[in-house]
């Protein structure tokens, strides 16, 4: 499959830089300045890629990248993609795990990191504007002296990027109380398909009319380019307390959550490690988790000190009710740190266990945790397969972690079934595909599991409605063979149903 | 990642792969999982924002280059291998545990051997790195010119003429440093503590040895202070760290050979180091020399016996500061906070000193262009990290900046003097020397 994609974007490569490549190449660098344009084969090589999996998301070359470090630069690379009919691909860091930056059928990939300021920061409003290719935690930091974060908080938050947030809908640990990226956003400069900029939402906290805004957060770049975002900044709690909850079992764990949430408490954050992920975690960092344990959660309270402490004794109360065997607390910095040290590198220790690691993002109703854990268990065995679980627990988020080598065949064909099967029981029981990481080309061909041909059709109607010639992003989100032509041709066909005009 | 096939091979033309002695191993390649997470801790993709000058860009195209899916005489490739600092802040935060540093040293040797360099360049690199480097009587004598140079009123005259521009020097010159007392002598000096509990033994190094030997000096009183009597054995050389770097590793095993029959004699003393850089190549012998035979056992040995300065002195901890009444910041050397991931003990150290007023500087440990002879040899991306520094530096406030590698001190003193800032630089070993001193029954503080 690897093997396809290079073949196929050499080819697109020989085709434009002996046909349009040198025009284009001109016309960009026109643009933005030379400077900012690779067109070079190797130059190429590097934005062939994302973060996501090997096995999961094939590679591809784009025709060429330019980094442009204005809007109005943006705007006319756009204008110069209608023109020589190529798509385009936004990226930001290029951390994504669903293949969202790759440029999938070549094209222009537009990469945001040039244009990486913050332009303005008003406490009394409590929001920020910033460019896209400001980094997610470097925001965090500059407006901590005012006492504030930016709350969505991917795992990938020292490298990934604002856009590529807006893009993905991202989450983090902490949304479970804070939510993900949408809550954070009042309003987006865009450039449209067409090259024109746009600005929609605004400071105002409730706009009337539809909310394009909400509609353009998560949207994978498929509706135009993000050039500025209006954040939302949240102002950092007085007190925060990590617990450590240590259980036989994943059920008994599981259970706490459930109970958790059910007695009306919202922790920050609910994070779950089972048995493997300890074995793999504490020798390697000592975060303290009981190496025995089934599994251990992490809770996190936070808000104003004597509320914190309430939270935290019941919180205590419902651990040992549901079987915990110890509960510990840690209040100063240093502590939780530690405490969430073990949770933030356990991808890192899953790294040194196995070459390469597929990390899933299903979800699934909470109550649900314990069957579905269960099953994940039994797949791994089905398929002989390592797979470790770190995950959200608040949310039902779960976080898989299949263990192989991308070098092995077999093991390939091993992530592949575990995957599809894993992927297909999540949503039988009524889950969806992805969390906060996207569906990019990595899970489209699970939308149909999910959605109606009606359901996808009605997708089409704003993908249409915003780009018509289908040139943002094309290949991510709807299932293969979903696109252009056909986006427009189902959209045509449920609308002619619905009316009654002819039956399909 | 795709496997190669003969036709993609035919494609690429140039020289295809790397040769079977040196190269960038597989298994170390393979580990990197283009996550990512390197990206934001990179220097050169900070300053460029391009995906090629970033950790994860440079290994894509090292296993392009071990596919055959780039040649090794790919320009790019060459750039990229050299445009790295190797300051390693990518290994640091890497989820992988990706050997970031021996890859890319790996790569630059690759391109060593294939590569012909224009005459200019050979000769400029023999006689910098094969023949001063290489003998410590050269190495004193070009100190002792330097010294000179800077002392008899002969600097001024050459940086008025503008002879130094035309011979295309004048960044060169800038960066050659303010020599700090005379040049210590392996086995020449020694220090006894006053209650001694233990021997150890000091690393020279070639340009701490020459320009900085009174900075030698006071790591040694600041070691006997703590209880240590310390010798310089005779015999060592320099550490070979920018032979490493630069992909000359036969050159550089030699130098380590001979520093490891140098330490030999004392088999349980520390090995203290006062460069970072040279505690990271000196903490990699073992690695260097994994291949030769009478070699990789004592090279191991010798590698776990290093330590570096602050490192050992924190760990000793047998006497107590006086106090220093003025503010500083620390900046973080690459290769002791990236390479050797020593934090911690400097800061423990520094703010022991009573009445001290420690600031931290913004992106600390973002490495300030320096990197070895970096800044001689690409002094255009080194000058825009070295300006970040400065910046951040002057921001605090501070009234002067600690360090622990000579090189970073040279950047950082060059730029301050340039930004017209009087913010002066001092390494660490000078620093807790004047803390100590101050410490003393009578010091009168």
């Amino acid at each position: 499959m690897a093997q396809y994609a290079y073949e196929r974007s050499r080819t697109i490569h020989r085709f434009d830089s002996d046909m349009i490549s040198s025009p284009l190449i001109s016309s960009l660098e026109r643009a933005v300045g030379a400077a900012n344009v690779f067109g070079d084969s190797s130059d190429l090589l590097v934005y062939e890629y994302d973060g996501s999996v090997d096995a999961a998301v094939e590679t591809s070359k784009p025709a060429a990248v330019v980094l442009p470090q204005t809007v109005e630069q943006v705007a006319e690379v756009v204008r110069i993609a209608r023109t020589n009919n190529l798509p385009i691909v936004p990226r930001g860091a290029g951390t994504g795990l669903s293949g969202g930056s790759v440029a999938q059928s070549g094209g222009i990939v537009v990469a945001l990191t040039r244009m990486a300021q913050i332009l303005d920061v008003d406490y009394d409003n409590r929001i920020a504007l910033v460019e896209p290719g400001v980094i997610n935690l470097e925001l965090s930091d500059w407006v901590k002296p005012g006492g504030y974060f930016f709350a969505p908080d991917p795992s990938s938050q020292r490298a990934c990027t604002i856009g590529g947030n807006v893009a993905e809908n991202s989450g983090g640990p902490h949304c479970l109380k804070y939510g993900v990226t949408t809550n954070h956003i009042l309003g987006l400069e865009v450039v449209d398909p067409d090259g024109k900029v746009r600005w929609i939402g605004g400071k105002g906290e409730e706009q009337a009319g539809y909310d394009l805004t909400g509609v353009f957060v998560g949207s994978e770049g498929m509706l135009g380019i993000v050039t500025k975002a209006l954040v939302r900044l949240t102002p950092k709690p007085e007190t925060i307390s990590v617990q450590l909850a240590a259980f036989p079992t994943v059920e008994g764990a599981s259970l706490a959550v459930s109970r958790v949430i059910g007695a009306g408490i919202l922790p920050a954050a609910l994070e779950m490690m089972d048995n493997l992920t300890i074995q793999a975690v504490e020798p390697a960092f000592h975060a303290g988790y009981p190496m025995d344990a089934g599994a251990v959660l992490l809770v996190e309270t936070d808000g104003v000190t004597e509320d914190v402490e309430d939270t935290a004794r019941e919180i205590e109360r419902i651990c040992f009710e549901t079987g915990a065997t110890l509960v510990r607390q840690a209040i100063t910095e240093a502590e939780r740190d530690l405490l969430w040290k073990g949770r933030k590198m356990a991808i890192a220790a899953m790294g040194r266990l196995a070459p390469s690691y597929y990390l899933h993002d299903t979800v699934v109703p909470r109550t649900k945790l314990p069957q579905t854990l269960s099953q994940v268990d039994e797949i791994s065995k089905d398929f002989d397969l390592p797979i470790a679980n770190v995950f959200h627990a608040g949310d039902g988020n779960l976080h898989p972690l299949m263990l192989f080598d991308r070098m092995n065949k077999t093991d390939i064909e091993k992530v592949v079934g575990a995957s599809k099967e894993l992927i297909e029981y999540c949503v039988s029981i009524g889950g969806a595909l992805s969390g906060e990481h996207g569906i990019g080309t990595e899970k489209r061909d699970y939308m149909t599991l999910v959605y109606t041909g009606e359901d996808l059709a009605a997708m089409a109607g704003i993908k249409q409605a915003f780009d018509p010639n289908g040139v943002m992003n094309p290949e991510k989100l709807f299932p293969k063979g979903y696109m252009c032509g056909e986006v427009r041709a189902h959209y045509n066909a449920a609308l002619a149903q619905k009316y009654g005009i002819y039956p399909l | 990642m795709s496997v190669p096939t003969s036709a993609d091979l035919k494609d690429v033309g140039g020289i295809v792969g790397f040769t079977d002695i040196d190269a960038p191993e597989p298994e170390l390649l393979k580990a990197c999982v283009h996550c990512g997470m390197c990206l934001s801790s990179c220097p050169t993709y900070r300053i460029t924002g391009q995906e090629m000058s970033s950790p994860r860009g440079r290994l894509w195209l090292m296993s392009a280059v071990s596919q055959g899916r780039l040649s090794i005489d790919d320009p790019l490739f060459q750039e990229q291998m050299y445009q790295c600092l190797n300051c390693r802040a990518c290994e640091a935060v890497c989820p992988s545990g990706v050997q970031y540093g021996p890859l890319v040293e790996a790569a630059r040797y690759q391109i060593e051997q294939r590569l012909d360099r224009p005459a200019k360049q050979r000769i400029a690199r023999k006689v910098m790195l094969d023949w001063t480097f290489s003998d410590m009587r050269k190495m004193g004598a070009v100190a002792k010119m330097t010294s000179l140079y800077q002392t008899t009123g002969l600097q001024k005259v050459a940086r008025k003429s503008g002879v130094l521009k035309l011979l295309g020097l004048s960044d060169m010159e800038k960066m050659a440093p303010a020599t700090r007392g005379k040049s210590l002598k392996p086995g020449t000096e020694a220090w006894t503590a006053a209650e001694p509990v233990r021997a150890a033994s000091l690393f020279n190094g070639c340009i701490m040895g020459t320009a900085f030997g009174d900075t030698n000096r006071a790591a040694c009183r600041v070691m006997a202070r703590n209880g240590a009597n310390v010798d310089i054995p005779e015999c060592q050389g320099c550490c070979g760290a920018l032979q490493v770097h630069s992909g000359m590793f036969d050159t550089a095993r030699d130098m380590a050979r001979a520093n490891i029959d140098a330490f030999e004699a004392e088999p349980d003393r520390p090995i203290v180091v006062t460069a970072a850089g040279c505690g990271s190549t000196l903490k990699e012998y073992g690695h260097l020399l994994k291949d030769d035979p009478d070699y990789a056992d004592r090279a191991h040995d010798f590698a776990g016996r290093v330590k570096d300065f602050s490192e050992y002195v924190a760990a000793e901890n047998r006497s107590t500061p006086g106090p220093v009444r003025r503010k500083i910041t620390y900046q973080d050397a690459c290769h002791l906070a990236h390479a050797q991931r020593i934090t911690a003990q400097p800061r423990t150290l520094l703010k022991s000193i009573p009445d001290l007023e420690f600031v931290e500087m913004r992106e600390s440990s973002l490495c300030c262009g320096s990197a070895g002879i970096y800044n001689i040899l690409r002094p255009e991306m080194a000058r825009k990290l070295g300006e970040r520094k400065v910046n951040h530096i002057i921001e605090t406030g501070a009234t002067e900046v600690i360090t622990a590698n000579p090189g970073c001190a040279i950047q950082i003193a060059t730029l301050l003097r340039e930004a017209g800032s009087d913010i002066k630089v001092t390494h660490i070993a000078d620093f807790m020397d004047e803390a100590y001193a101050n410490g003393e029954p009578g010091a009168g503080i």
